[in-house]
């Protein structure tokens, strides 16, 4: 570096940065090898009794092969693209309400997607127009359309997207008051509570290769312009006065990531249910383990929330083998003493 | 800096206002401001607190638009100017610029996003429009660190560097010397100035301490009833302008070159000398 005139050399950065870039082809490297370990791991282990065994994996009999293809392979793909849509909607989170500790529900999605379900389980009683009705829709759709429909109404409290701060607090509000309006329905229907137990602590259980297919394509949609926008959060990270200074249009930049956000949330609750945590804890640990910029943790975040949620379906279904736990119990434990263990830690350097 | 546009001499008005009316909420904190700001010269913006010095850098930046009034950048209102073009003309330097997990060359390099646009990687003139701004505040060494490991002077001078590697034609500061400690200060106010006298940029920045604002070239005196007056230090001092805008004596005393505001509370150590 030094025997180069300085005019022409390099930016000195630019050296640790591809330093740093390097060190992120590691960490994601890591991330990609975990994943194809973890898909290896969960086609051994299920509730049904069929033979755990790597010889039995290589000459499976037809019945095998039908568990194999058609239940835990789509389930464990499907919970890889939950999980990293939750990851990459945490992050858009975080860098959008410039906020550590945002996280993909905090619109009101998971209420919303929550009181959709239990309206469609409701309406499935109620008549039969309502059963042909809800049956075309599917739990998935009612989930999707219920988180839609509280994003929406977020938005519409807060009047706009150029206030933060109201959209959290609109967010806060719409939570409250459409869970308030989930268990005043379920108060009367105990059955119903019943069946809604696994989708309010989510459950892997449910995906099959069209859930798994939808997550995939929406995890494609969400993720092109989420990372062609990464600049404008770094930009952001600074303040929103100063990344309007440098030519960024605000609206669009919070519009655009609050549809990723929406839209990426609404597809996994939809599937899995409400998985807490993922979303989380997703960005901090790639935030915790490389020195990142917001591209390198939008392509981090995904997959390190992919990883997670996998590891996550592999231990519910393996602690009380061969019962399951729901999988959200899993996220929420795993990911609170994580971010103990975080709080201690910056506690400690304090 | 050679594909800039803007002119490079003296005294020409790079920003002007007409009858700038200010505020936010009900409060209307500026009335009938009419500025000439010049190219080539560091304007300093003093006054008391509350008195509007960030309101008006703020609408001067096009962040918050005026209650009533115009504001000219290079002769052509501010309001028809696109975002983009208006951000390779004109940069922003806020008082806290945040805690940020970026890089001081992530950082700096986001000044050149008017120029080489949001989706596109960045090109040789970006990096050495990045080059001459870390020269110039000295932030180099520092180029690979992320910018929340910095102390406050360093991370300073990284701040400044990204708003010099916008080469724009006005810079808009917003007290860019708190925080920091006095030897510091005076580092800013020297890359500052030199941004004016060498490259004829317009440096317009609300400063706080009154010493250091008197080491600018020109002064816009802000009183809590509005403008006091716009002009060079000479004839700030000459017409006590500053006594008027905070209200009380303001003692300026020139030493070997340098203007020095003086307290009237003496010194703890000569007070008591006196005591018998």
């Amino acid at each position: 570096m030094s025997a180069v005139r300085p005019t022409d050399a390099v930016l000195p950065g630019d050296v640790p940065s591809a330093r740093a870039d390097s060190r992120l082809v590691y960490w994601l490297a890591a991330c990609v090898a975990t994943t194809l370990l973890l898909t290896g791991a969960s086609l051994l282990i299920g509730t049904s009794s069929v033979e755990t065994s790597f010889g039995w994996l290589l000459t499976p009999d037809a019945q095998s092969a039908l568990i194999l293809w058609h239940i835990r392979l789509p389930r464990t793909v499907g919970a890889w693209a939950a999980g990293a849509l939750l990851g990459l909607a945490g992050a858009v989170a975080q860098g959008v309400f410039r906020n550590p500790l945002a996280e993909p529900y905090l619109l009101g999605t998971a209420s919303g997607a929550a009181l959709g379900v239990t309206l469609s389980l409701l309406g499935m009683d109620a008549s039969i127009g309502a059963l042909a009705w809800t049956a075309k829709l599917g739990v998935t759709g009612a989930a999707c359309i219920g988180a839609c429909a509280a994003i929406a109404l977020t938005i519409l409290l807060s009047r706009g997207v150029l206030q933060t701060a109201n959209l959290l607090l609109a967010g806060i509000v719409v939570a409250f008051l459409l869970s308030a309006v989930t268990s005043l329905l379920l108060l009367t229907r105990p059955d119903v509570w019943r069946s809604m137990q696994s989708f309010l602590l989510g459950s892997t259980g449910f995906l099959s290769w069209s859930g798994a297919a939808l997550l995939g394509v929406v995890l494609c949609v969400c993720i092109v312009p989420a990372i062609l926008l990464s600049r404008g959060l770094d930009a952001l990270s600074l303040g929103e006065d100063t990344a309007q200074s440098l030519g960024l249009s605000l609206p669009m930049l919070r519009l655009t990531l609050l549809g990723v956000l929406s839209l990426a949330t609404a597809a996994a609750v939809g599937q899995v249910g409400i998985v807490g945590f993922v979303g989380l804890v997703a960005p901090h640990l790639v935030r915790e383990t490389i020195t990142v910029n917001h591209r390198q943790l939008l392509i981090g975040a995904p997959l390190c929330g992919g990883a997670l949620l996998q590891g996550a379906d592999l231990v519910s279904r393996w602690i009380i083998h061969p019962a399951e736990l729901p999988v959200g119990a899993v996220t929420a434990v795993v990911g609170g003493i994580y971010l103990v263990a975080l709080l201690w830690r910056r506690s400690r350097h304090e | 800096m050679s594909e800039s546009t803007f002119p490079r001499t003296a005294d020409s008005p790079a920003l002007c206002t007409e009858g700038l009316a200010l505020g936010y909420g009900s409060r209307t904190v500026i009335r009938d401001i009419t500025l000439d700001i010049r190219a080539g010269a560091w304007t300093a913006i003093v006054g008391p607190n509350g008195s509007g010095k960030s309101t008006l850098l703020r609408a001067l930046a096009g962040l918050t638009p005026p209650r009533a009034g115009r504001i000219f950048l290079r002769g052509r209102p501010l309001s028809h100017w696109s975002r983009r073009e208006r951000a390779r003309q004109l940069a922003w330097l806020a008082q806290d610029s945040g805690a940020t997990n970026l890089t001081a060359v992530e950082v700096v390099g986001l000044g050149r996003f008017a120029h080489s646009g949001w989706l596109s990687s960045r090109k040789t003139e970006d990096d050495a429009a990045m080059r001459r701004a870390m020269q110039a505040t000295g932030s180099l060494p520092w180029a690979s660190r992320r910018v929340s490991t910095l102390s406050g002077g360093e991370r300073q001078r990284v701040m400044l560097a990204r708003v010099l590697a916008v080469e724009a034609a006005v810079l808009l500061l917003d007290e860019p010397t708190t925080h920091l400690d006095p030897p510091h200060q005076e580092d800013i106010a020297r890359i500052l100035r030199d941004q004016a006298h060498g490259c004829g940029v317009c440096v317009v920045s609300a400063i706080h301490d009154l010493s250091l604002a008197l080491t600018a070239d020109r002064l816009i005196v802000l009183g809590a009833t509005g403008l006091i007056g716009h002009g060079t230090v000479r004839e700030a001092l000459a017409g006590d302008w500053l006594s008027t805008a905070f209200r009380t004596r303001v003692d300026i005393v020139e030493l070997a070159g340098v203007y020095l505001w003086r307290p009237t509370l003496r010194a703890a150590d000569a007070v008591a000398a006196e005591l018998p």
